[in-house]
């Protein structure tokens, strides 16, 4: 029987061939076809004023730029081959009770060190597979109608669907290091992304922002690397976790709390969190598909993946449980306060992030990937809907600027209006069912956890909603003309509207339930209807406060202003890293190391060498004559050297 | 047989060496180098290497060393300029060329004894047959990597002969 | 005819000790010579008398890779030489001069 059957390689392989297409002849087409439409004398200067002009999230408007119909293509097609691949495979391997390995080659070999470029499928890597793919696809084609007057349409695609090769081999690795390195790849990709308008300085910012916390995180998850390989001498997942069970507690503590660390800094929890907001500077279906659906949940399937560590080390298992909560919380109620209309999804991104972390941290890992797939359709979708509105408005992302374009975009308000009902966790929609297996486990783990993240939730689905009726009820308060996108636009948002209402019927509880240690089922209807009424209720006060009577949330603001004041500056949580290690940092840098290390150390060393370099030179300058024949006499001085010493050393036999 | 047309041609070689260095006239020089190369191919043929003789013939002394002397008739180039101090390279270099010599035939003085003697003829693997198979499978790759060495030569002295310089 | 005082066959030793007699020479060029173009073609016969070498080795050793490594060596030495005397006609267009001594741009 042929050992690798069925071509893993390939899933990864089709969008790393769509960048390297994009990248290169994309580029080549891009810029015959600039030189094309400017002539060859102001063609540079030409260009160079318009990649000036490069504003908001929409501005980098050129009205020459025609997308690409090749890159589009090949964007589109590759995801679209690998999700037809990947679901060929899933058909083929049937029920996938144990994973499905294929070596290809021994990538580092180094003492009792052993990686190969294995890539492995099981019943958890095969829903992250499908989710990456198939959203994946949605969002490829709905970015060819929303990049389409943008600048630089191919460098879009190629680092997009770079990223789909990263996310595919993160999720595909059978080991430790390759997971890293698909880790490391869609930060670089996120970085490249989030600064895409990199003109804009708060998008280079942003860009950098992401990078350097992720580092921190990354720290985390090298050093739990680095503990795996010393206690199990291997990184290879089908190696490690079966033999979790019998290492010391201590051992399994300290790799579980460094994989938080790097989960924390990948999807964004407290206190890494920060960057997540931020990277809001990038395009829309960036944020949809990067820093919503597919890379930020990346932290989950790895907490997921080394379940069996965090069996062993219930007070990891704890950590993660009290992460996820506090970042649900302080996330949803920073959204309460958010005007911005990505920033407010950007926030329950990180909020719903907790909830899943939430989920891991009881034991319900199966009810925290299940969350990651349906939160994946319906924040996808909320992103997507909120880039269609905007692309309606012409760049306008203040919700306060907005109103009453329930009847000017119809589907885009249908289609979001699905994806707020889901999040809230209204009753049949995929997120209902999700959330609620999350917070019934909570209830089973510990009540004070159910009721936060109960509370939580209704908070969620109050400024979801909040943001729903500031944009879409009332009077219309902006200036643009409000168009609806164009179909190419709108087909994806339709479809993930279908799935985040179908999401609680895929049956991913029960394909996930075998590969998952048993949780004690303890079901308590009592607790269930309660989520359902919190959820609901925090939908009915949206509608009172924002549709019936518009002065009481600020009526409730003003009594409460210092409250207000917390949530609207996020909890200062921003300016505590700039005063608490920004500020020092920078202080330290100029006093201490400028001053002190770099004029006075550092320099002293380097003058004092280049003083004892030079009178070494000046003695050595003599040899260089620039004469040709004192050179000849050293050559032959040092052969004469070499022949002295291979005699001296008995000959050259 | 073998001996005394080795000890001829070894002789012509060496003679014309020692011609090419006390020369003070390139030409004459350039001359030399032909003899000796042209008496090393005669070697080669006697160490059974047929392809490497014809090659020393047709490239060295033929392509490479009209090379020369062209450039030596395009530049005028007449016989050394008289100096002040001649012997004055000969202070340093001398001794070092005495040693080198030294050393290096005491070092082959070492590994005379077991040599074999060269029975012309007795080494058939020297043709173009066996060389070209070597070269076309062992070491395609180094073959084709000359390919690129020798064009980045001819641009090499194409842009260093340019009139700008 | 009376027997030679010499052996019939010549020993690979007495190709090597051509080989240095040959290769000394060239280092003599090297060093002594004053006119560059002398001086590179005495660089040309040490890389003639190394190739004798490889060629005995060849013999001695029965492979024919010594022959491979000669013709790689002429190859070399033809690019060389096409390199080494554009140089040389480009210093004297600069120069006008073919001395050795007088040549030191690359001084200090």
């Amino acid at each position: 029987m042929n050992e690798n059957a069925h071509q893993l390689w390939l899933i990864p392989a089709l969008p790393l061939a769509g960048a390297l297409i994009n990248g290169v002849v994309g580029q080549m087409r891009d810029r015959a076809a600039h030189a094309a439409a400017h002539g060859h004398g102001h063609g540079h200067g030409h260009s160079h004023s318009h990649s000036h002009s490069q504003g908001h999230d929409h501005g980098g408007h050129d009205s020459h730029a025609k997308p690409d119909p090749l890159v589009s293509m090949v964007s589109i097609g590759s995801v679209l081959l690998a999700f037809l691949w990947v679901s060929k495979t899933l058909i083929a391997l049937g029920d996938l009770n144990t994973a499905y390995v294929e070596r290809y080659f021994t990538w580092i070999a180094s003492g009792s060190l052993n990686v190969g470029f294995d890539l492995a499928i099981d019943r958890l890597s095969a829903v992250m597979l499908l989710v990456v793919t198939g959203i994946g696809t949605l969002i490829h084609i709905y970015a060819t109608g929303y990049m389409s007057h943008e600048k630089g349409y191919y460098r879009f695609f190629c680092y997009l669907n770079l990223f789909m090769f990263f996310m595919l081999i993160l999720v595909l690795g059978a080991n430790y290091l390759l997971l890293f390195i698909g880790w490391e790849g869609v930060g670089l990709c996120s970085y490249l992304l989030i600064g895409f308008y990199f003109l804009k300085k708060s998008a280079g910012d942003a860009g950098k922002k992401a990078f350097i916390v992720n580092r921190v995180g990354d720290f985390g998850f090298a050093l739990a690397m680095l503990l795996i390989f010393i206690h199990f001498g291997s990184l290879d997942f089908g190696a490690v976790l079966p033999k979790a069970s019998g290492v010391d507690t201590g051992i399994l503590t300290a790799i579980g709390l460094l994989l938080l660390v790097g989960a924390c800094g990948k999807s964004a929890q407290v206190p890494l969190y920060v960057w997540l907001p931020d990277a809001m500077e990038g395009p829309t279906p960036v944020s949809a598909l990067i820093h919503a659906a597919t890379m930020v949940t990346a932290g989950v399937y790895m907490v997921a993946r080394s379940f069996p560590i965090y069996e062993g080390a219930p007070m990891a298992r704890e950590a993660v449980a009290l992460i996820g909560l506090a970042t649900a919380v302080m996330a949803a109620t920073i959204g309460l306060a958010q005007n911005d209309i990505k920033k407010v999804f950007a926030y329950s991104t990180v909020s719903q992030l907790g909830f899943m972390f939430l989920g891991l941290g009881v034991g319900a890992y199966g009810a925290g990937i299940y969350h990651v797939v349906t939160h994946a359709f319906f924040k996808a979708l909320l992103f997507l809907g909120a880039g269609s509105v905007i692309h309606a408005l012409g760049g306008e992302q203040d919700i306060r600027n907005m109103g009453g374009l329930r009847t000017k975009i119809p589907w885009t308000f249908a289609t979001l209006f699905i994806a707020a009902f889901a999040i809230a966790g209204f009753p049949g929609l995929s997120g209902y069912y999700s959330k609620h297996e999350i917070l019934l486990a909570a209830h089973h783990h510990a009540h004070w956890m159910y009721w936060v993240g109960t509370i939580t939730a209704g908070i969620t689905s109050f400024y979801v909603f909040r943001c729903i009726f500031l944009t879409f009820f009332g009077e219309y308060r902006g200036k643009a003309h409000p168009h609806e996108s164009p179909a190419v636009m709108l087909i994806p948002l339709i479809l993930l509207a279908g799935l985040s209402i179908a999401g609680g019927f895929l049956g991913i509880p029960h394909w996930l339930e075998p590969f998952f240690p048993k949780m004690a089922e303890g079901h308590d209807a009592m607790a269930g209807n309660i989520t359902t009424l919190v959820g609901l209720g925090g939908i009915v006060l949206a509608y009172l406060f924002y549709v019936v009577s518009p002065g009481i949330p600020e009526g409730i603001a003003n009594s409460l202003r210092g409250l207000y004041n917390l949530i609207d500056n996020k909890y200062y949580v921003d300016e505590a890293y700039d005063s608490a290690i920004v500020h020092p940092l920078e202080h330290g840098s100029r006093i201490v190391l400028w001053r002190g290390v770099d004029a006075g150390f550092i320099d002293g060393i380097v003058n004092g060498m280049g003083g004892v370099s030079r009178s070494i030179g000046g003695a050595l300058r003599t040899l260089q004559s620039g004469n040709i024949r004192s050179y000849a006499n050293w050559v032959v001085l040092g052969a004469v050297i070499f022949l002295v010493m291979l005699g001296a050393a008995g000959g050259a036999r | 047989m073998d001996s005394l047309f080795f000890l001829a041609f070894a002789a012509i070689a060496v003679a014309c060496g020692i011609n090419l260095v006390i020369q003070t006239h390139p030409i004459t020089s350039a001359l030399s180098l032909i003899g000796v190369m042209g008496s090393l191919a005669v070697l080669y043929l006697l160490l059974g290497a047929e392809f490497i003789a014809m090659v020393q013939l047709v490239v060295y002394a033929g392509a490479i060393m009209v090379l020369f002397v062209f450039v030596i008739m395009l530049l005028n180039a007449g016989a050394e300029k008289r100096v002040a101090r001649p012997w004055k390279p000969y202070l340093v270099g001398a001794p070092l060329l005495v040693i080198f010599v030294g050393v290096a035939s005491c070092i082959l003085h070492d590994m005379l004894g077991d040599s074999d003697p060269v029975i012309f003829g007795s080494f058939t693997q020297g043709g173009a047959r066996e060389i070209g198979r070597s070269l076309f499978t062992e070491y395609l790759l180094p073959f084709e990597v000359t390919s690129v060495l020798i064009l980045i030569a001819i641009l090499g002295a194409m842009v260093l002969a340019r009139k700008e310089f | 005819m009376p027997p030679l005082p010499i052996p019939e066959h010549p020993p690979v030793a007495w190709y090597l000790i051509l080989s240095a007699i040959l290769f000394g020479l060239g280092v003599a060029g090297f060093l002594f010579r004053r006119n560059i173009i002398t001086v590179f073609m005495s660089i040309e016969l040490m890389l003639n008398a190394v190739n004798l070498s490889f060629i005995a080795f060849s013999y001695q050793l029965k492979q024919v890779s010594g022959h491979i490594f000669t013709f790689f060596v002429m190859v070399v030495a033809a690019a060389e030489a096409a390199v080494g005397l554009a140089i040389i006609l480009t210093i004297y267009k600069n120069k006008s001069t073919l001395e050795v001594d007088e040549i030191n741009s690359l001084n200090n």
